[in-house]
């Protein structure tokens, strides 16, 4: 079995898989039980000034769920760390103490000023944690405070607090990033510019989840009021990784250590995250929902997944994907697909026909010779993968380079020559 | 003279009442809201979906079913019973496993079909337990319309032709509305008087008067009717139970499976009902294994049917065959009976082995044997009475065209009176509709309205 250990900015953990800051690492009596069910590492939930602040006494969790209640996406309006400043360091030293070979970050927001930030940085880091998360991400209600996302919305703030907690630090520093901004590119480079020695993302999305039907008032709500919350679980994990990405494939930010965050619920989770430019991962909505032993499978899982592609290490997967990933205007317009439906796996349930019919090409069968049977049909067919996305049976509907002949749809000849965009016949801006 | 027989052992209070109530309980129990939401996130939304062809009344399976998973319960109850308005009962009694479920796509990649029944019940439960009436009347049409029999058909009719404008008159010869739903349906299909509740909430429509204990042709003409109404629908059922026409047939114990089950269905008190100790039945369909279980679970210790073909040829789906077996009741195939023994009561039958000859006919083997008996049940079918009607027959049934006209001016016909009648509840619901449907048009182009 691949082993897992992993070095991120020098700190070395089993394996890859780190608690997000967020409510499963608030207390030691948490973390102790997620390092005896086998967590890599934790990132301690936020810490702040003194007085700390308070947490509403209500619902501070929601959750989407499909029929069979399975959490699909969740929602908190929690804030940061509600315990005194002593409590969670002395916490954070005797932890660290007892499990040494665990990485242990501390998660940090502090106000706008260079004094508060020379102040506290300090005490955290004398508590021995390995490194510090600057939470300049979280949506609600900090935010408000001129903290969390208000700075990671902000490229300017993000460079200046960063700068001003690298000067206090003598430990890594990480800056945790916001999704709720249109382009991650800018927010990264800020922290990069601001010294920051590696980013993680992504933080929770801005989200009302639902209304109460009966009483069509915001729901969940605080004595009858509610407010926006920070939306992840696994629906956020797509959004996550095209940021991930970004940052990875992108000359500027290209090389600045990522660790990812967003909806990481099994061990294909990872793997994305992995390729597409993560060094670890962070989780903390899976965990939220099942407990610390999903930790087995994510292991296990990632494990035996490196067996089978002959890695080594997590260190060889990491970036893997990043290559593939580009822009529109660079993707082959000569290249040709078709769906090849297999009428051994075919249930005849229909969704592939109707959907193109309805939706897209019309280029599915609903009857061959009077019988029900389900068939692409070559000439329609632009290669779109709708029904590979609808299809209930897996492996049932695939899709087929085509490597010579005419394409039956548009009557041109297979051309094997790549030709995108930015040359292509119809773009006014063609080079 | 030989020895006298010994008594018969047939007695009531077999088992005590709480085993009993047990034992007719709700054969398969409602589903819950969390089941159902569950179990609806399985259908798969086909396209065209072989489930609602399969449904001899079309019912929008997937539409209902979708409205379930959004939890819109009553949406879904409407698409259920404007195609069929005895949707409650049939999701309790259709044999699903040989109709929707049986089309179900997911047979083809797991072998476990949507649980359409189930999903059916939960959808009209609720509707039927609070008598929310779901369909409109359409104004007057001024027009009248006679419905000879109170069953699954004549109901379906009276109640699409009273929606549609027209008023009703249903003529019914039993003392309780609801033909074989009320007296010919095992017990633990139907519990907590399910039946008469459709019945009331299919009648709460409006326009529809009920005749209890009215006998079409005894107490009150055809050729009356037909003058005093603007059309008529029959859906008289079956009468009498075909008889075995063998030797001691009419000892005391032998008895027509239907009579016990509509005895067992309309008793308070189910431990009341004397039960043989040796039960034989006779016959392959739903009538046969629905005596046969009801006998052993009111305490029966042996119950054997006996069929003269191989399992296919049964009227009852496999899955009926293997609810008997796993109620104890052995199912003796390629057997037919000769005779039945006794004196002055039965004590058994003696059946000869049968198979089929080179041309496919059934043949008889040669080979004997006898089962005791305390009780035998003919469950063989029953026969149209068709009395002074003057109707077409075949086979023994009314001829209907697919509207289910008689080819006589004014008189519709359905159920399982008719030659593509099925003893099927469903069945009879469609014809019904489909009757309606077309007397409607009938009464709509002659005018008047």
């Amino acid at each position: 079995m691949a082993d897992l250990s992993t070095e991120f900015l020098g700190i070395r953990s089993p394996n890859p898989f780190w608690l997000a800051s967020a409510p499963p690492t608030d207390k030691a009596y948490n973390v102790n039980r997620a390092f005896e069910a086998g967590w890599g590492g934790v990132v301690w939930k936020t810490l702040g000034e003194d007085p700390p602040i308070v947490n509403v006494s209500g619902p501070r969790y929601s959750a989407l769920h499909g029929n069979d209640r399975r959490v699909i996406g969740f929602n908190n309006i929690e804030l940061i760390t509600d315990r005194p400043l002593k409590t969670n360091l002395d916490e954070i030293r005797t932890i660290k103490r007892d499990w040494p070979d665990r990485a242990l970050v501390v998660s940090v927001m502090l106000p706008m000023n260079e004094e508060t930030w020379a102040k506290y940085v300090p005490m955290i880091e004398d508590t021995g944690a390995d490194a510090l998360e600057l939470n300049f991400g979280c949506p609600h209600g900090m935010s408000e405070r001129g903290m969390g996302s208000a700075v990671g919305q902000v490229p300017d703030y993000i460079k200046m607090a960063t700068e001003w907690c690298k000067k206090a630090a003598s430990v890594p520093v990480i800056v945790k990033l916001t999704p709720n901004v249109s382009n991650i590119l800018p927010p990264a480079k800020a922290a990069k510019d601001g010294g920051a020695d590696a980013v993680s993302l992504i933080n929770t999305i801005n989200s009302i989840m639902r209304v109460d039907y009966d009483t069509l008032t915001m729901y969940p709500s605080t004595d009858g009021m509610g407010t926006h919350g920070g939306y992840c679980g696994e629906a956020v994990k797509p959004i996550a990784l095209n940021m991930v990405a970004e940052i990875a494939r992108t000359a500027e930010t290209r090389g600045l250590p990522i660790s990812g965050i967003g909806g990481v619920t099994v061990w294909r989770d990872a793997v994305d995250f992995l390729a597409l430019g993560a060094s670890n991962v962070q989780v903390c909505t899976a965990a939220m929902v099942y407990g610390f032993r999903i930790i087995d499978d994510l292991v296990d899982g990632l494990s035996r997944f490196l067996d089978e592609k002959g890695m080594t290490s997590v260190a060889d997967l990491v970036g893997k994907a990043v290559p593939s990933v580009t822009d529109w205007q660079y993707l082959n317009l000569n290249y040709v697909e078709k769906a090849v439906i297999d009428q051994d796996l075919c249930i005849q349930c229909g969704r592939c026909h109707v959907v193109c019919e309805d939706t897209s090409h019309q280029a599915i069968t609903k009857t061959v010779n009077g019988r029900r049977h389900f068939e692409v049909i070559d000439a329609e067919c632009v290669g779109c993968n709708l029904c590979v996305s609808v299809c209930p049976v897996d492996g049932c509907i695939t899709m087929h380079r085509l490597t010579e002949g005419t394409d039956p749809r548009t009557g041109r000849p297979i051309d094997d020559r790549k030709a995108n965009w930015t040359s292509h016949p119809n773009n006014p801006m063609r080079r | 003279m030989g020895k006298a027989d010994p008594d018969p052992d047939i007695r009531a209070q077999r088992l005590d009442r709480e085993t009993v109530e047990r034992n007719f309980a709700d054969l398969h129990p409602p589903l819950s809201r969390s089941e159902a939401l569950i179990e609806a996130d399985r259908c798969y939304f086909c396209f065209d979906a072989p489930c609602t062809t399969a449904c001899p009344t079309g019912i929008d399976i997937p539409g209902f079913i979708r409205k379930i998973h959004s939890d819109n319960v009553e949406g879904s109850a409407h698409t259920i019973l404007e195609e069929n308005i005895m949707g409650g009962m049939c999701a309790r009694v259709c044999p699903t496993e040989v109709l929707c479920e049986e089309a179900c796509v997911r047979n083809t990649h797991e072998e476990l079909p949507v649980r359409i029944g189930l999903l059916q019940r939960y959808a009209t439960d609720p509707v039927i337990a609070a008598g929310k009436q779901l369909f409109e009347r359409a104004p007057s049409s001024g027009k009248c319309v006679a419905v000879v029999g109170a069953g699954p058909a004549g109901l379906s009719c009276a109640h699409r032709l009273a929606v549609l404008g027209h008023d009703v008159v249903v003529f019914n010869r039993d003392g309780k509305p609801g033909g074989l739903n009320e007296y010919g349906i095992a017990a633990y299909k139907t519990v907590a008087d399910f039946a008469q509740r459709e019945v009331e909430y299919i009648l709460a429509i409006g326009g529809i008067e009920l005749r209890n204990g009215v006998c079409v042709g005894e107490d009150v003409a055809l050729d009356e009717l037909r003058k005093e109404f603007d059309a008529l629908f029959l859906s008289v059922g079956l009468g009498n139970a075909n008889a075995l026409g063998i030797e001691g047939e009419h000892l005391p114990g032998v008895e027509d499976a239907i009579d016990y089950i509509a005895a067992l269905r309309q008793a308070p008190d189910k431990t009341t009902l004397p039960v043989g100790r040796n039960v034989v039945v006779i016959g392959g369909g739903m009538t046969a294994i629905d005596v046969a279980v009801q006998s052993k679970r009111l305490g029966a210790e042996h119950v054997e049917i006996v069929y003269r073909r191989g399992p296919d040829a049964m009227g009852a789906s496999r899955y009926e065959q293997e609810l008997a077996r796993k109620n104890g009741v052995a199912i003796r195939h390629w057997a037919r009976p000769r005779s039945i023994t006794g004196k002055s009561y039965v004590t058994g039958v003696v059946f000869e082995n049968t198979g089929l000859d080179k041309d496919g006919a059934l043949a008889a083997t040669g080979e004997w044997f006898e089962l005791p008996a305390d009780v035998v049940f003919k469950a063989i079918g029953q026969r149209l009475d068709a009395g002074e009607t003057g109707l077409a027959t075949e086979r023994g049934k009314f001829v209907v065209d697919d509207d289910m006209a008689t080819g006589v001016d004014g008189i519709w016909a359905g159920g399982d009176c008719v030659a593509t009648g099925d003893d099927l509840t469903v069945t009879a619901v469609q014809h019904g509709k489909l009757a309606a449907l077309a007397i409607d048009r009938h009464l709509r182009r002659r005018g008047g309205t």
